[in-house]
């Protein structure tokens, strides 16, 4: 075993090329005045300050808000579609799974533009509704169209962790459960419910986590007055320039996630031990 | 005693393979019965479809003469120690002991009060807060049986509960098992495939092999007359011997006749019979009507197994006294030393 640690190096010297050296370039610039001038760098806690304006402040709880919703949606969609896949046989289930990643395999970008089609004013979904005598509905550039871009793209990420834990689940412990006079609803929320909280723990981490920092969904079926954390950040970097704000926001950014991974970690832990 | 549990004419079928091919066994109240066979023999399964995870093809599964076959696991007054354990490591000793009275919507007190009573019957007083992860094998086995006992079930059952355990634990958990199954006074259906736990610890011993009961006995019976040479083999070592039944008590092996105690059989029927290894009694050259030489002697412990050589055959005796390799001898055995059994 030994002798393979070495093969270790390579990656490591790439992991830090590519990992922390930017890390360190977004503290630097997040802690310190315009300019990319290394003579006279001047420390400053100005662009966090920044944060705290109204504006951001504005972006920053719609980001959480639409993050939360997705999850939610997600996670009842996602449970419930990952227990019906663990019911198959296992070959098809391997099957099952192997459907809902297709849409990780084409680009994030086509299947936005798709979603656009499908809701734009005179898009498919209003064609429908037109031809039942509905009038159309505006759904493009609203939360609605951006939820729905959010939990279209990200629901995989909820699905397969909780379908992994519910698959590699003990069968003899639901047999268990019904041996002891539990029915199958309370099987479900005694037992099964319980011991699949570690993938329901890294779906929501996973999906929230991508739902807040995106920038391409909002921006695409939100419209350019849609700004979420992920387009202001963008926005700093790419129209702004203010660089310096830019990285400040993107460490605000990953503490936050930082801080609210290890609390569900930490529940999730907790919930094992203690259960109900 | 009252029946409790009928099993009628069960079939089970897997993929193709027949695993319970007509399944008959009544099982009675207060009675400490054991499914006894090889690996792969449907002892499991026989105990799945009692339990209610499993439903036989076709047959009849009676419980206080009421067909319960529909009936799902969760209504039955049964509970099960399963083979693993299946201890939930969500939840401590405590909440797992008392996971069946909660879904009763027991008081808490009470719940309180019959886990801690049920703790300190399997012998695990205060490890109501320990996690369930954390205990020994033999421990974990405890919890599982006093979370099936504490619903106080009709019926325990048991699949192989010891078989993950060192042998001398095994020893002790046995005794233990029985001590409880007294004490609590129901009926225990006990799987295992080991013949010297099912002789030491059942009053009902059921030998089956591929998917079919071989005999029903007590440990006595199915010890000193096994009903064929499938049940003769698998319980203990035996000497078993090609023979013709002459007449009702009356068999003939090795070029002798031998008197015998069984009766029931066609006038020369071919036959095979058991001798057990104890029951042979080595003794002087001319006191006996088979003679042969002592080939080997081995310690075993409490006894020597000798084996003796005649004209015909080896044979495998149990004794205490030691003889000699080459020495001759004589064999003798009495008429209720000789197990007359139907030929496959
Ligand atoms: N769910 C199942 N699917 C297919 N075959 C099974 C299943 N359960 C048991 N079997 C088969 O049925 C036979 C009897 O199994 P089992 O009742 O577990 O035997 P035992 O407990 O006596 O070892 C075995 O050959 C086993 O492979
Ligand atoms: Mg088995």
């Amino acid at each position: 075993m030994r002798h393979f640690k070495n093969l270790v190096r390579p990656y490591l010297v790439w992991s830090f090329l590519i990992i922390v050296i930017p890390l360190f370039l977004i503290f630097m610039y997040a802690v310190t005045t315009n300019g990319n001038s290394l003579i006279n760098i001047q420390f400053t806690l100005d662009n966090f300050k920044k944060f705290i304006e109204p504006v951001y402040i504005t972006v920053f709880m719609k980001s959480i808000k639409l993050g939360a919703i997705t999850v939610a949606i997600c996670l009842i969609l996602g449970y419930a579609l990952a227990f019906i896949i663990s019911k198959f046989k296992e070959k098809t289930q391997d099957i099952l799974i192997l459907f809902v990643t297709v849409p990780m395999w084409i680009n994030m970008l086509l299947r936005t533009y798709a979603w656009m089609s499908l809701l734009s004013d005179n898009g498919v979904v209003n064609s429908l509704l037109g031809f039942l005598g509905i009038d159309p509905i505006k759904m493009m550039y609203t939360d609605f169209s951006v939820i729905v871009g959010l939990v279209c793209n990200f629901l995989p990420f909820m699905i397969i962790p909780i379908h992994t834990s519910l698959a590699k689940m003990d069968k003899s412990l639901i047999e268990a459960s019904y041996d002891l006079g539990a029915n199958p609803v309370q099987t479900f929320f005694k037992v099964i419910f319980k011991l699949s909280l570690p993938g329901v723990v890294n779906g929501v981490i996973m999906v929230f986590l991508l739902s807040i920092s995106t920038f391409v969904i909002p921006k695409l079926l939100g419209g350019g007055q849609f700004v979420l954390i992920g387009n202001l950040i963008e926005n700093q970097f790419i129209s702004v320039g203010d660089w310096n704000f830019g990285s400040a926001v993107s460490l605000i950014l990953a503490i936050i996630i930082l801080v609210l991974i290890s609390v569900m970690k930490k529940l999730d832990i907790d919930g094992m031990q203690k259960g109900a | 005693m009252n029946k409790l549990i009928e099993l009628k004419n069960i079939t089970k079928t897997f993929d193709d393979s027949q695993v319970l091919k007509g399944i008959n066994l009544d099982i009675n109240e207060n009675e400490f019965l054991t499914l006894l066979g090889p690996s792969g023999c449907g002892k499991t399964t026989t105990l799945r479809i009692i339990a209610g995870f499993e439903e036989q093809d076709k047959g009849e599964l009676l419980f206080n003469g009421i067909e319960i076959s529909k009936v799902p696991p969760y209504k039955r007054e049964f509970n099960t120690v399963f083979q693993k354990y299946a201890l939930f490591p969500h939840l401590n000793v405590f909440d797992n002991v008392a996971f069946g009275l909660t879904i009763k919507k027991t008081d808490k007190n009470v719940i309180k009060q019959k886990v801690e009573r049920m703790l300190k019957l399997v012998g695990l007083e205060g490890f109501g807060q320990r996690d369930v992860t954390l205990l020994s094998g033999g421990q974990q086995q405890r919890v599982a049986i006093a979370r099936a006992l504490v619903n106080e079930p009709k019926v325990l059952l048991l699949d192989e509960p010891l078989g993950a355990l060192d042998a001398k634990l095994r020893k002790e958990m046995q005794a233990e098992l029985k001590k409880i199954q007294i004490e609590v006074g129901i009926t225990f259906i006990y799987v295992t495939h080991d013949q010297e736990e099912a002789l030491s610890m059942s009053d009902t011993v059921v030998v089956m092999n591929n998917g079919e009961i071989q005999q029903i006995g007590t440990p006595t019976d199915i010890y000193n007359e096994p009903e064929n040479r499938f049940v003769a083999e698998f319980i203990g070592e035996s000497n078993i011997i090609d023979a013709i039944m002459l007449k009702d008590c009356l068999v003939q092996f090795d070029g002798f006749d031998f008197e015998c105690v069984d009766k029931g059989f066609k006038e020369n029927e071919e036959v095979e019979v058991v001798i057990r290894p104890e029951d042979i009694d080595i003794v002087k050259k001319g006191n006996a009507k088979l003679e042969g030489v002592v080939k080997s002697i081995v310690f075993k412990g409490v006894h020597y197994e000798i084996l003796v050589e005649t004209s015909e055959r080896t044979y495998m005796i149990h004794t205490t006294d030691y003889f000699e390799t080459g020495l001759e001898v004589g064999l003798s055995f009495g008429p209720e030393d000789i197990h007359v059994m139907y030929k496959d």
